[in-house]
């Protein structure tokens, strides 16, 4: 193991953040989507939305990322790997995040909703700029769980072909025969990472303004 | 056209099999406070929200300033409001909740100003403006940018006090303001009340503050079991109470009036 491998995989772990947190955040808006689909009233739009929470819930990641990258093509869609990891992150992660938020949007106190539509906001706005917030708040801490938990299974995007940590892992264990070292500093850097999420996550926790009283 | 603020005719609303209210008559004069007294469970939110349109009277009709709320009229009959229609007929209305209802994730200036960057679409530095000078007239500036945890229960209500009158409107509706607050913190949103009463806003006030209801109210309506059992002058209803089950509610307060002055 020399300092040169290390930063390969230094190098790659980049490649792990970047995917991560641009399906943390994409996944998170999509679960808001989903979230409007189901207070819409609109049947069809609830439903929609259920069978999408239900699927991406039900079926392994790995499956869900192999069924993506070989149905791509098949409907004429070819896309660069990064792309397809993306994808296949967000869409499973905005299925769990819808399922947190859920409990936040059912928490949110009727009162004020109420003073929001006494305010002139239409249905939309209250949604945007007082359910949204609220029940983010309420459910920060099972969303920053799921952005761990994506972090680490990003490591199952190798399968449609993507360099990040894990895969440079496995390159770097397989050509230089010292699989011990170099797994070992891998868990070591996605380990440190996570630390500094969980960190990060509990000063902002501090840091953010009011949640409603009970 | 009436001068009325509000107009409620023959209303009635049931939750259920339970009636709550019965068959109310009411007109609320401009330029007036009316004090809505009774019991608990007498059905005050109830009469108070069915004005806003946060309940639907299941009869009857309710006009603000001679408009209809809630239902209108059309050519097949008594069909709801739409959605804009209905935010149309309560912009003349503010609303004062007992529990505040601030909204915790906006300072109070973001709460005072909330409405007129998103619904009257001004800029947030025009908005902002308008609010600090709703925030000064309840005392509040100095406070305008903390969140409602770091608040008083007092000034968390006068902050909604001033989130209601952002938008200008001409009626206020106030549902038991000050129940929810410690005894001491009463009096200075009280005094915020009693200042918009004196500059001419039209108000309805669900209260058991027999004091304010007495010294500010030009009208005082007892709601007893969903009935308008008394709708009169503070003095005819303080002073000389002809109804049996209104001097038995008002003995309640006299006896804990007395209590609390021993
Ligand atoms: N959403 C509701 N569902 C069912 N019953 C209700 C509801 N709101 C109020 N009530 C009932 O209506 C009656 C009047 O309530 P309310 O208007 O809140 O009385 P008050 O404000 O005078 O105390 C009470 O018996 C209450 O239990
Ligand atoms: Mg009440």
């Amino acid at each position: 193991m020399t300092w040169y491998l290390f930063q390969l995989l230094l190098q790659a772990s980049l490649m792990t953040i970047f995917v991560s947190v641009l399906s943390i955040f994409a996944g998170l808006g999509f679960a808001v989507l989903l979230s409007a689909m189901r207070m819409s009233g609109n049947r069809v739009l609830f439903g929609g939305a259920g069978l999408f929470i239900s699927f991406f819930r039900g079926v392994p990641l790995l499956v869900q990322l192999l069924l993506i990258f070989n149905l791509l093509p098949v409907i004429g869609i070819t896309l660069p790997s990064l792309a397809t990891a993306i994808i296949g992150l967000s869409l499973s992660t905005a299925a769990y995040q819808a399922e947190n938020l859920r409990g936040g949007f059912e928490g949110v106190p009727i009162g004020l909703v109420e003073s929001a539509e006494m305010a002139g906001f239409s249905r939309l706005q209250t949604f945007i700029y007082i359910r949204t917030p609220i029940a983010l708040r309420m459910t920060f801490p099972a969303l920053v769980n799921e952005a761990i938990l994506i972090l680490k299974a990003s490591s199952l995007v190798s399968v449609v072909g993507l360099v990040e940590l894990t895969k440079m892992a496995q390159n770097l264990a397989a050509s230089t025969y010292q699989p011990l070292p170099i797994f070992a500093s891998a868990g070591l850097i996605y380990l440190v990472i996570n630390l500094i999420v969980a960190f990060a996550a509990r000063r902002a926790e501090d840091a953010l303004p009011g949640l409603p009283a009970k | 056209m009436t001068d009325s603020a509000i107009s409620i005719k023959n209303v009635s609303k049931q939750f259920g099999d339970t009636v709550v209210l019965r068959d109310i008559n009411l007109e609320v004069p401009k330029g007036q406070v009316s004090c809505l007294i009774g019991p608990s469970g007498s059905g005050k939110s109830t009469l108070l929200r069915c004005m806003a349109f946060l309940e639907q009277a299941n009869a009857g009709t309710i006009l603000i300033e001679g408009e209809p709320v809630g239902f209108v009229d059309g050519p097949n009959g008594r069909r709801r409001q739409t959605a804009a229609e209905l935010r149309r007929a309560r912009s003349k209305i503010g609303m004062v909740f007992q529990q505040f209802n601030l909204w915790p994730h906006m300072t109070a200036l973001g709460n005072v100003s909330a409405s007129l960057r998103r619904v009257r679409k001004m800029s947030k530095a025009e908005a902002e403006a308008i609010a600090m000078r709703q925030l000064e007239k309840v005392d509040l500036k100095e406070r305008a940018h903390h969140y409602p945890s770091q608040l008083s229960g007092g000034q968390q209500q006068r902050v909604a006090i001033a989130r209601a009158l952002a938008l200008d409107p001409t009626i206020m509706l106030f549902d038991e303001p000050t129940s929810a607050l410690d005894p001491e913190l009463t009096g200075e949103v009280l005094n915020v009340m009693r200042t918009l009463a004196d500059e001419g806003m039209t108000m309805v006030v669900v209260t058991h503050e027999i004091g304010f209801a007495a010294s500010v109210g030009n009208k005082v309506c007892f709601l007893d079991h969903g009935k308008l059992l008394f709708h009169d002058t503070p003095e005819k209803v303080f002073a000389a109470p002809r109804n049996p089950r209104l001097e038995q509610f008002l003995d309640t307060y006299l006896d804990r009036g007395a209590f609390l002055v021993q």
